[in-house]
């Protein structure tokens, strides 16, 4: 146990797993809907798009007020994996989120 | 500073404050601590002898809750409230939306349980004046955690209203004052500015 960086084990780890998991989806895009309620007040939803996904004051207030009228609005995308984590997220604060694959 | 009755401020470097009388502790702590009983430990209660690591890695449950409020709190990922099918055939939305809930759900209700919790412990650490009233003061993770208690709370309270439609609780704004609905959509309002005063102050 002379050296005891561990660095590079960890990185061949990293990469042997990222291997293992080559298995790919369907290039599809996923999407993050936040969907809307009369409960959650528009000053929050607004607040939580800014803190979370760092939007303008401008793009949050917008996303919200599409959210408000259209009845839900895509507040994110990208992968399944990425927009899972928005959705949890979204939950966290409360709010109506789902995700779904983006065909257009 | 005294404050304004049912309204957050801003404090001078950073969090908020709200003035509360003996009454408004006291609903606000007996509406937080049902809420942790509705929130629960989150799953099963571990055996006696069961290993603590792996209780820290149980799996959540893979069903939505049937309490309208906890589905609610805990709504599922895929598929929307208008039949949306996440662009999945049924069977792989249920298996998606089942994985997702069994690795999040459990994490989820900690942290809104420890929200809860956190509003319960500022209450019990006030110190009133001889009047009942006291200044709570929230710094630190506080306001978040607030925050998102007054939202779970309102969620909640609004699933026992059946408040669906934005309209709905425009029309509970004018309810008489025998109906029997009357003080929880009170708390319910009370709570809206609360809520509203606090995201100011942010």
């Amino acid at each position: 146990m002379g050296q005891v960086s561990v660095a590079p084990i960890e990185i061949e780890r990293t990469e042997s797993a990222e291997e293992a998991r080559a298995v790919p989806e369907p290039d599809v895009p996923w999407v993050t809907l936040v969907h809307n309620d009369p409960v959650n007040l528009m000053s929050y939803v607004t607040y939580v798009f800014q803190a979370y996904f760092g939007y303008s004051k401008d793009k949050a207030r917008q996303l919200m007020l599409d959210v408000h009228h259209k009845g839900r609005a895509v507040v994110s995308s990208g992968t399944r994996e990425e927009m899972e984590r928005d959705v949890q997220a979204m939950h966290g604060y409360g709010l109506w989120a789902t995700l779904s694959q983006d065909r257009g | 500073m005294s404050g304004h009755p049912g309204m957050f401020e801003p404090i001078e470097g950073g969090g908020a404050a709200v003035a509360l009388d003996e009454i408004e502790v006291s609903i606000l702590r007996s509406l937080a601590v049902q809420l942790l009983e509705l929130i629960g430990p989150g799953g099963p209660e571990p055996a006696e002898d069961a290993d603590p690591l792996a209780a820290l890695f149980a799996d959540g449950p893979t069903e939505p809750p049937s309490d309208p409020a906890l589905a609610r709190l805990f709504p599922d990922a895929y598929g929307g409230p208008d039949g949306e099918d996440a662009g999945l055939d049924p069977d792989e939305r249920k298996a998606y939306a089942a994985e997702f809930r069994r690795f999040t759900e459990n994490d989820l209700r900690t942290r809104k349980r420890e929200d809860a919790l956190a509003v319960v412990h500022s209450l019990d650490a006030l110190s009133p004046a001889a009047d009942g009233r006291a200044v709570l003061e929230l710094t630190g993770e506080l306001p978040m955690r607030w925050l998102g208690a007054l939202n779970d709370l309102r969620l909640t309270i609004a699933a026992r209203l059946e408040i669906t439609e934005d309209d709905e609780s425009a029309q509970l704004y004018r309810l008489p004052d025998d109906d029997p609905r009357k003080p929880m959509v009170m708390a319910y309002l009370w709570l809206g500015g609360l809520q509203e005063t606090l995201i100011e102050t942010l």
